[in-house]
């Protein structure tokens, strides 16, 4: 259990800047969650963390103390890969002790912390099997507890559940996560997943081409995204973005494509009227009708069962996504209204939050 | 993923066979059944008399004292023949592996000893370490070694090891590097987050999943060292000083060839079949049942 630091972490592959700074401290047994689309950067700031990759700039600290210079060896992490990375001559057993054996502990310690993991991981029966005798979600459990015998002070997870069957995928998700509470170890754990990473995180770090966006809770992120990539990423489907300009004073703000203005129920923004900005409105926060509802020219219908999903038009061709309780049908003249209390207001040109003025 | 093609009815698989079974059987199945034949028989070496004596020729080779000295010198030849070539294979491979960016200039280098005849090789050699026109021979009795393969046996036997060897290394190579190079790096990082050192990683994960590969290739480096090192030993020693280098291969020759001794002889090439024999099934059934994963 320990506290882990970075500062200022950037690293380039020759010329490709692919970090540019990340800070970011993670309290003693916290669960942080790395998010962002493939190739943003999660999994080599996971590996600088580990000690395979050294960072150009920047610092790591685990407890405090610095171990950027050390090798993976010496920073007493444990880490389970994306392909599980299963030694494939050796025995589950031989797995999980692996590390134990090296560390030179003595062999009743190595068999009761094997056995004890095991146990906790429901793999007591496969532990003289070879990982080529195990079925994905087996060998998955495996690398999780060889990750777990070795009591290490940081757990590094780098997409560990890609490779599951989506209902493997959910359980193996909530285990995770009672291991993690129970365990109480310092967790990093990288995804491109954000359902995965809104239910296991205590915070999350949303990345985007190198750069860490946002960190925060995931309600946090959800209710006030710090720009439209991180509003767009997380939330499915995902936030629809309506041009528009501020009038009123800041007070309000007129789509682009005409229709009576639009009241800011927690105050006017600063920057006055004809600002350009960018609204934001989640398609769950959309409602059939209303005295000020936007007229919709709906294309597609995706029944979910208890919701459907509805893919249309404004007027000035701008699209937009709604998911409606129940069964919805695919009707002419259809109109939606936005729940003012539910809007997101950004900055036209560079997508950043703005908040109400003063507030 | 196996994609397999049926063909229909017998004729074009024959067919395509045909050549290769041809060749077999012009080049392999009527001398080795020759050789088999001759074997029990004794003839004078004119070829004008010839006596069915049984076994007997096979019980003159085996208390032969002469054929037991080769016998030895094949053991010692080619354990260190295949103990050097594998060695050395095996290091330059898991360098290669850690700059694979320069490693296909580097295999193009290390693939040219293959290519040379054995013959051509020897004669290498023999620039570099004959006692009086080698350059490194000179320089040792320079030196103040007494250097001279053609009178000490030891030498002589170290040179044709080597130079054997040499010719070697290069298949050894590219078989160790793609080994190395089909184990995942992720397994390898797992390994140093827990704690393994690289020489332990080598040993503890990389050497292992090697085995299959190195098993193999001990086949090969023994079969190769039994029978395709005439050409290096005829070429520098001619199987001298005295008979310090001369392998069981090299004895049938000498026996059939030069001394036209052709039941000896043949009795001999029966024997090396039988063992070559032995090691293809060794080989065989061990990699059938050592793959990993
Ligand atoms: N060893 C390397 N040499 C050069 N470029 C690299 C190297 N490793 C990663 N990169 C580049 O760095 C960028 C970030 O890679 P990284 O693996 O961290 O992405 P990621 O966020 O984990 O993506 P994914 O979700 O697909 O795993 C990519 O553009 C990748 O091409
Ligand atoms: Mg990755």
């Amino acid at each position: 259990m320990a506290t882990l630091t970075l500062t200022g972490v950037k690293k380039a592959f020759g010329a490709t800047q692919v970090l540019h700074g990340v800070d970011l401290a993670v309290a003693d047994g916290e669960m942080v969650v790395i998010v962002g689309a493939s190739g943003c950067g999660k999994s080599t700031l996971l590996r600088i963390v580990a000690g395979l990759e050294t960072p150009s700039e920047g610092q790591v600290r685990i407890d405090g103390r610095d171990v950027t210079p050390l090798e993976p060896a010496d920073r007493d992490i444990a880490m389970v890969f994306q392909n599980y990375a299963l030694y494939p001559h050796m025995t589950v057993f031989d797995n999980m002790a692996y590390g134990l054996k090296i560390r030179g502990l003595p062999k009743p310690e190595i068999r009761r912390r094997v056995e004890e993991g095991a146990a906790l991981l429901g793999i007591q029966e496969l532990l003289a099997r070879k990982p080529r005798q195990l079925s994905g979600g087996q060998r998955q459990r495996v690398a999780m507890g060889r990750a777990i015998v070795r009591e290490p002070k940081l757990f590094l997870f780098d997409e560990p559940l890609s490779n599951l069957d989506a209902k493997l995928r959910v359980q193996m998700r909530a285990e995770i996560r009672r291991l993690q509470k129970r365990l109480g170890v310092t967790s990093l754990f990288v995804t491109h997943d954000q359902v995965e990473a809104m239910t296991l995180g205590d915070r999350l770090v949303v990345m985007h081409q190198g750069h860490a966006v946002q960190v925060a809770s995931p309600m946090e992120i959800w209710s006030r995204p710090a720009n439209t990539y991180v509003a767009g990423f997380i939330g499915s489907p995902a936030m629809n973005f309506l041009p528009a300009v501020l009038v009123d004073g800041g007070g309000a703000a007129r789509l682009a494509g005409g229709g009576a203005p639009i009241r800011f129920v927690d105050g006017p923004r600063a920057g006055g009227e004809g600002r350009a900005v960018t609204l934001g409105i989640r398609p769950e926060h959309l409602e059939v009708g209303g005295p000020d509802a936007l007229p919709v020219v709906v294309d597609l219908v995706e029944p979910l069962g208890s919701e459907s999903v509805l893919h249309g038009r404004l007027a000035d061709d701008t699209a937009l996504v709604a998911r409606l309780p129940g069964a919805a049908a695919l009707t002419e003249g259809m109109r939606l209204a936005i729940a003012p209390e539910a809007l997101h207001v950004f900055d036209a040109a560079t997508g950043a939050r703005i908040d109400p003025a003063g507030g | 993923m196996i994609k397999r093609v049926i063909f229909k009815g017998q004729l074009l698989p024959l067919l395509l066979l045909a050549p290769q079974l041809a060749v077999t059987a012009v080049f392999f199945l009527w001398p080795a059944g020759q050789a088999i034949y001759q074997s029990l028989l004794q003839e004078d070496p004119f070829g004008l008399r010839r006596e069915f004596v049984g076994t007997e020729n096979f019980d003159a080779v085996l208390n032969d004292p002469l054929w037991l000295n080769a016998l030895g010198n094949t053991a010692v030849f080619s354990v260190s023949v295949a103990a050097l070539a594998l060695g050395v294979a095996l290091l330059l491979a898991v360098q290669a592996d850690k700059a694979i960016r320069g490693a296909n200039l580097y295999k193009t280098m290390l693939i040219w000893p293959y290519a040379v005849a054995p013959a051509v090789a020897a004669v290498l050699w023999l620039f570099l370490f004959h006692p009086s026109i080698g350059l490194i021979g000179r320089a040792l009795n320079a030196a103040g070694v007494a250097w001279d393969y053609k009178l000490n046996g030891g030498q002589a036997m170290l040179l044709v090891i080597v130079a054997s060897a040499w010719k070697q290394v290069s298949y050894n190579f590219i078989f160790f590097l793609a080994g190395l190079q089909s184990i995942p790096r992720s397994v390898l990082e797992a390994a140093a987050i827990d704690g393994a050192r690289p020489f332990r990683r080598f040993w503890t994960v990389v050497f292992p999943l090697l085995s299959p590969t190195s098993f193999f290739l001990l086949v090969v480096n023994l079969v190769y060292a039994f029978f395709d090192t005439f050409g290096v030993i005829h070429a520098l020693t001619g199987g001298g000083p005295g008979n310090a280098t001369e392998t069981l291969i090299y004895k049938v020759y000498v026996d059939g060839v030069q001394n036209l001794n052709l039941g000896a002889s043949a009795a001999q090439s029966v024997i090396l079949m039988v063992l070559v024999v032995g090691l293809t099934m060794v080989q065989f059934r061990f990699v059938e049942r050592r793959v990993h994963y």
